[in-house]
């Protein structure tokens, strides 16, 4: 065994001290007919060829391409500083800080992490972390429907499609009800969640709503009207669950300031690698009069018995391992870690450094927009964006393999992601964050220029 | 609430001041936010701290070095295997063609993580004796969560809606009645009997035709094999129900016992307790979730496919049209599942097989050594892990088992899971795992008796501890009362960006 710990007769003295002559006798209580044979799984392997195994399969991902993928996870820079401090020990070899005297280094970490997201979404509480934006999600809407007592979520159909299903998966056990709200289909607000449709929901006579929930930047990129859908749910004693992107918060109005009751997202921006979907990091923050519905760990100050200021897991009443089936929710082992990665992140990049990531892929974004509407691909919508936007490209899927032939990591298809979007059926949704550089726009921009007029650039057929 | 003593650390906050830091990232030109529409924009910078990036690192090592963890001692932490994390697997995670992967990237340009995600589900298969593994689920309770909904559409697809109970132990997890009630179900409590197991009788008076799962953990949390586990699933299939079972214990039982041969129709795996992943201060995790054939229609999409040409791809969601949907985001925790993949090839079917041979041994034999000293409520082989009360030392001395998990962090320990399960006085559940030497066993075990002696000759010396650690116990009630969950005491930076 790799990691075992016992010399030659260790476990013999083991044994002696047990009073047993082998360790079968300790399985003895499983009936016999139960008793397992050897697994079929292949001979240990030694670390040096555990190690060449391992390198190869990771070169076997293709992780060198130009990428304008987006749609929910993001490319970023991460300093340095991330991981390194990441790397100790001392926090991801540490357990749930269920014994506070000998955890104050995670309990303060998880403190700091609440008061940086508090910060960032100007709202008051933060749950100590979610799974990932599309659990956080799904939580954000049951804890609309235990404050208000309904039991019918609104969700517009620009909130990322995973996060809809995983609301949808947990609105099944729940048994809650989902509608979704229907995007504009043309006009200068195509792409985004269509108002009027909002209203005429949430004005059925009988069927109140407990939560709206609607995402900014929204899956296609588009800002909303953030403040008119919170103004239309208050209105009809509904709360609104705004599904963020931590890093646009540094340039874009925080859901405290819009109305928001209830802020949901995915933290990955933060400093979490890209990792093929996780571990990633849900986002979960709501108002203070919200505090007793929110599922998940919180952090408090608080002082020891000498008056030493220190932290603690706090109004656990609300946990499973107290309430039971109770409690506001399952959710036991969640995120510490990616929540750690954030707070350094976000400590190390700083305030103005934030807004300079945002306010970088924006630029980037605008001169990606410029060159592939020069290469024949313009935007499809004519509604406000940050750094991702849908363009036109006839026969985008096609299209889309045939640029990862050229070393084009082309978005993703727009009828991939919303494939019940007739308006959608043509578009690839593009990226650019502050890792964007301008050769590999203009490498984009050439391939599908020759994919789009092959003649006109030479280029094959 | 105000803290008026010392702090050992200050916050970020505190150490932030006005033009620090910086210089990490080339400016955008001062036009690029100019088309977003004024109301959309942000008002007030968010008050995020400044710090110059020696002050970022010092932060976070002084805050590290106030935790206990694996690296730094034994962590008997029952019911939570606190094992030891290899770094290879660190190593592994890291490898720029795992981490720089992106969810949505095309199936070709993912051949490398899908291939190990194809191996990893048919290797847990293979532990498991299930037949078909979701890798989806982000920790053991979504797991719970997936395997409870999957029984839930199982039901409905066969018109058998009136099954609204999930039968569960009370010696069960918290998360297992949490997850039955998400999920929809009623949640009927089964007494334990007096050997530790289950009430058989009063199981069987409450399994009916209302009865849509039960869910057994097995090993229990008190460390026993359920002995008559054949008797129970037989009645549960009789009765209509499916059988799920709560994995957290398989540690203890890899190559001795697989649940799906038994009888069980799903179960979810825990990669930080059988695996080795590390547990980061409370996540990330991953909850893999292994069924029988009966269950695979309703796995969550998407899972692996493996074509005739030795290619590999995600299926669509057209190809599961059955599935309960999704539970999150994306694939699922691969960053972590590419740690339990290592540790699973490191050891082979022989090493795992050590794995809860040594388990099970290292926790046996604390429990010979500690025997005589305290109680054992269950005083027969266990399994990874054991019960023990100080009851009778709390009825003899006012020394409360709090008061001994105490003391023992001055004795350089973390101190095992107490007050669970719910079911035993005074009770700490133990587990040392197989990766500790027989001299940190020893050396523990002659803390424990230390602590028990000193509970009858010096009560206050334990009723007052931990004396050694960063803090002395902490005043929980008036952080509850009067929650402070964030810091206020900055502003929106207001300075302009330093360069």
């Amino acid at each position: 065994m790799p990691y075992g710990p016992h010399a030659a007769d260790d476990r013999a003295r083991m044994l002696e001290t047990i009073g047993i002559d082998t360790v079968d006798a300790l399985f003895e209580d499983i009936p016999e007919g139960l008793r397992a044979g050897p697994l079929h799984l292949d001979e240990p392997e030694p670390e040096l060829l555990l190690t060449a195994r391992l390198a190869a399969l990771a070169g076997r991902n293709r992780v060198d391409l130009a990428s304008f993928l987006g749609a929910g996870a993001y490319r970023h820079w991460t300093p340095a500083v991330v991981d390194q401090m990441l790397l100790r020990g001392e926090w991801y070899t540490a357990y749930t800080p269920y014994q506070p005297e000998v955890s104050q280094g995670t309990l303060q970490s998880i403190y700091e992490y609440q008061s940086l997201l508090a910060a960032l979404t100007g709202l008051d509480v933060v749950s100590a972390s979610h799974y990932d934006g599309g659990a956080a999600t799904a939580e954000a809407a049951l804890m609309a429907c235990r404050a208000t007592r309904r039991d019918r979520i609104l969700v517009s159909r620009a909130v990322h499609p995973h996060y809809r299903q995983t609301l949808e998966t947990y609105a099944e056990g729940a048994g809650l009800e989902v509608d979704e709200l229907p995007l504009v289909a043309e006009g200068p607000l195509a792409g985004t969640t269509d108002l009027g449709a909002l209203e005429r929901l949430l004005a059925e006579p009988d069927r109140p709503v407990a939560g709206v929930v609607a995402a900014q930047p929204n899956v296609l990129g588009l800002l909303e009207a953030m403040p008119e859908i919170g103004s239309l749910a208050h209105l009809a004693g509904a709360l609104f669950v705004a599904v963020i992107e931590p890093v646009s918060l540094a340039v874009l109005a925080p859901p405290g300031e819009y109305g928001a009751d209830i802020a949901a997202g995915e933290g990955q921006p933060l400093g979490i690698p890209l990792g093929y979907g996780g571990p990633y990091l849900g986002i979960l923050a709501c108002t203070d009069p919200l505090i007793r519905q929110i599922a998940g760990r919180l952090v408090g100050m608080t002082a020891d018995l000498d008056g030493t200021r220190a932290f603690v897991m706090t109004m656990r009443a609300r946990e499973q391992d107290i309430r039971r089936e109770k409690a506001a929710s399952n959710i036991c082992t969640n995120q510490a870690l990616l929540a750690l990665a954030a707070s350094i992140y976000l400590s190390a990049i700083g305030p103005h450094g934030l807004r300079d990531v945002a306010a970088t892929g924006a630029a980037r974004a605008t001169e990606l927009e410029a060159a592939l509407a020069a290469a024949g691909a313009p935007r499809l919508h004519a509604g406000p964006y940050l750094n991702e936007l849908v363009v036109r490209v006839p026969g985008a899927r096609a299209v889309h393999a045939r640029l990862l032939d050229r070393g084009i990591l082309a978005g993703i298809p727009t009828a991939d992601l919303l494939p019940d979007e007739p308006s959608l059926s043509d578009g690839l949704l593009v990226c650019a964050t502050e890792v964007t550089t301008s050769d590999e726009i203009a490498r984009f921009a050439a391939a599908l220029a020759a994919e789009l007029d092959p003649v006109a650039t030479g280029g094959a057929a | 609430m105000s803290v008026v003593g010392e702090r050992l650390q200050p916050t970020i906050f505190e150490l932030s001041r006005p033009g620090r830091g910086g210089g990490k990232i080339p400016h955008p030109p001062a036009d690029a936010l100019d088309r977003i529409p004024p109301g959309s924009r942000r008002t007030t910078p968010p008050a995020l701290p400044e710090l110059a990036e020696p002050e970022v690192t010092r932060h976070f090592v002084n805050l590290s070095q106030l935790n206990y963890s694996v690296d730094t001692g034994f962590y008997p932490l029952g019911s939570c295997t606190m094992k030891y994390n290899p770094k290879l697997n660190e190593w592994a995670a890291r490898l720029p063609g795992f981490a720089n992967l992106h969810p949505m990237a095309p199936d070709s340009v993912a051949q490398g993580t899908l291939a190990l995600l194809w191996e990893l589900e048919g290797m847990l298969a293979e532990i498991s004796g299930m037949d078909a593994v979701t890798l989806q689920p982000a920790a053991g309770a979504q797991g719970e969560l997936t395997g409870i909904l999957m029984v839930r559409a199982y039901h409905r697809a066969r018109g058998d809606t009136a099954r609204d109970e999930v039968l569960v132990p009370d010696s069960s997890h918290g998360t297992n009645p949490a997850t039955a009630s998400m999920a929809g179900f009623r949640t009927i409590t089964i007494p334990s009997a007096p050997d530790g197991g289950v009430d058989i009788d009063a199981f069987k008076a409450a399994l009916g035709p209302r009865t849509a799962a039960i869910m057994i953990t097995n090993p229990s949390t008190l460390g026993l094999f359920e002995r008559r586990i054949s008797e129970l699933l037989d009645a549960t299939h009789a009765a209509g129900a499916l059988a799920y079972m709560d994995g957290a214990n398989l540690n203890a039982i890899l190559g001795r016992f697989r649940p799906g041969d038994a009888g069980f129709d799903v179960m979810h795996f825990n990669t930080h307790k059988t695996f080795s992943t590390p547990h980061g201060g409370g996540g990330p995790g991953a909850g893999p979730v292994g069924v029988r054939r009966v269950l695979e229609p309703y796995l969550p999409a998407p899972r692996v496919i493996r074509e005739a040409d030795g290619t590999f791809r995600l299926e669509t969601s057209r190809e599961r049209p059955m599935s309960i949907g999704r539970v999150r985001s994306f694939f699922g925790s691969t960053g972590v599942l590419v740690r339990a993949y290592a540790y699973i090839r490191a050891h082979g079917g022989t090493g795992l097989h050590e794995v809860s041979d040594d388990a099970v041994l290292a926790a046996n034999y604390l429990r010979a050594r500690l025997r005589g000293t305290y109680q054992v409520p269950f005083d027969r082989p266990c399994k990874h892990e054991f019960v023990a009360s100080a009851a009778d030392i709390k009825h003899r001395t006012g020394v409360r088992t709090l008061d001994i998990a105490k003391r023992l962090i001055d004795k350089g320990y973390h101190p095992p899971t107490i007050y669970f399960p719910l079911t035993v006085e005074e009770g700490m559940l133990i587990e040392p795992t197989e990766t500790e030497s027989l001299e940190t066993l020893d050396a523990f075990a002659e803390a424990m008796i230390e602590i028990a002696h000193e509970a009858e000759t010096d009560p206050g010396l334990v009723t007052s501890a931990p004396h050694v650690a960063p803090v002395r116990r902490l005043d929980e009630a008036t952080a509850a009362r009067q929650p402070n969950l964030r810091w206020r005491g900055m502003t929106g930076a207001q300075t302009p960006c330093p360069d």
